[in-house]
């Protein structure tokens, strides 16, 4: 496997939100806008690449008994390291995503990297690896947060699209339409992919 | 037994420079996190009172306004702004706990007599579309200018003299609640409040 395909796994054919379903409590709960998808995801790739470099730097010498606690404690330092610089010069965005942040250390997916490649590939391929799953999943949160805010308040990223007349379609930005969004946008993958075939 | 020794070995230096490495990024995000801190107080501070030129975060005082079910005092501090050493009006935030879904934290502003100067929802986690409309200016904007004495603090719905939000009664029947109670405790304490020394120091 080439490096170019590492990355680009992550994008589509491999993506952790729309193809693995992985890490998909932030997903659901935090894409009420396509801004706080942005920061969420951008916040799960940073964690993702530096725990990805790490454990691969070290997977010879954690031994194999205590791979899972190095690595949450590996995966925890990261976590905490974002929301304190979130906190310190991104006040408005960690106000908006809260609790999700500390979350991120329990996210599957960064666990699932870790542990599934990064803790058995040199460093090259464990950084495209992560950079390409953060992509990926970076790129599924703002999807999903374009179209419920899209729906759900008339904006995007902030900027009204439709003109004052338009009457917010409530039930996008609360719980359900998570779910309703997100298999509309599976079933419009799995729609592109047997047409591919 | 070699093992065990191995395994714990790793284990501690991996946890040790985690530990080495957090204490660092705390040390250099301390004041810029305090000073955000700071900041979005003096936001909500300025947003409720009326005009000041001292620093109200600086000039402020304690009070025990009750105690919660474990019986823990619970605290509130007040804000005092004054302009051109005179004391124009007194900010204090208001918790409701009976909002839609947890605490609606609330900034009231308050001139010497006890009459509204404004109001800013600080938290909340009420329902997007319906209850958050508690932050939309013209439901603010009933505030200003109603005390104690020349309105009724129940929402319209109740026979008050409130608007509340079309589908959503209970977020604006808590903050006009908690603002209530909150004016009460004013009126109470007011000497106090009003000429107590301040406490010092920073927030």
């Amino acid at each position: 496997m080439n490096l170019q395909d590492e990355f680009t796994k992550g994008l589509w054919r491999d993506n952790p939100v729309f193809k693995l379903l992985l890490g998909l409590c932030p997903v659901l709960a935090v894409t009420t806008s396509a801004e706080n998808g942005l920061g969420m995801g951008l916040a799960t790739t940073f964690v993702l690449l530096c725990s990805n470099i790490v454990v691969s730097l070290l997977r010879k010498v954690i031994p194999s008994k205590v791979r899972i606690p190095s690595f949450i404690v590996i995966i925890a330092s990261f976590v905490t390291v974002v929301q304190l610089t979130m906190e310190a010069y991104l006040y408005d965005l960690h106000k908006a995503l809260g609790i999700f942040i500390p979350l991120i250390v329990v996210n599957c997916l960064i666990l699932g990297r870790a542990e599934a490649f990064a803790s058995k590939q040199p460093l090259r391929g464990a950084l495209i690896d992560g950079l390409g799953m953060g992509l990926g999943f970076t790129l599924a949160l703002f999807v999903l947060g374009g179209v419920r805010e899209i729906f759900g308040a008339g904006t995007l990223l902030g900027v009204s699209l439709f003109g004052g007349a338009y009457q917010p379609f409530l039930l996008m930005i609360l719980p359900p339409g998570a779910f309703i969004t997100l298999g509309f946008l599976l079933a419009g993958m799995n729609r592109i992919e047997s047409a591919r075939r | 037994m070699k093992d065990i020794r191995r395994l714990a070995l790793v284990l501690t230096l991996i946890a040790a420079t985690a530990g080495l490495v957090l204490s660092l990024v705390e040390q250099v995000t301390r004041a810029p996190i305090a000073e955000q801190r700071r900041q979005e107080t003096l936001r909500a501070l300025s947003a409720v009172l009326p005009a000041f030129d001292n620093q109200p975060d600086a000039d402020t005082l304690t009070l025990v306004v009750g105690s919660d079910r474990k019986g823990k005092p619970i605290e509130r501090t007040f804000y005092r702004g004054r302009l051109a050493g005179e004391l124009s009006g007194v900010a204090f935030a208001v918790t409701a706990p009976d909002g839609y879904s947890g605490d609606i934290v609330v900034m009231v502003g308050a001139d010497p007599q006890g009459t509204v100067t404004g109001m800013a929802i600080l938290r909340h986690a009420e329902t997007p579309g319906l209850g958050d409309k508690i932050e939309d200016d013209w439901f603010r904007a009933q505030f200003p200018g109603k005390n104690l004495d020349n309105a009724d603090w129940r929402v319209k719905k109740d026979g008050g003299g409130f608007d509340e939000i079309t589908g959503a009664t209970i977020s604006p029947r808590a903050v006009v609640g908690a603002m209530r109670q909150g004016l009460e405790f004013f009126r109470a304490q007011k000497t106090q409040i009003l000429s107590a020394p301040a406490e010092g120091g920073s927030p």
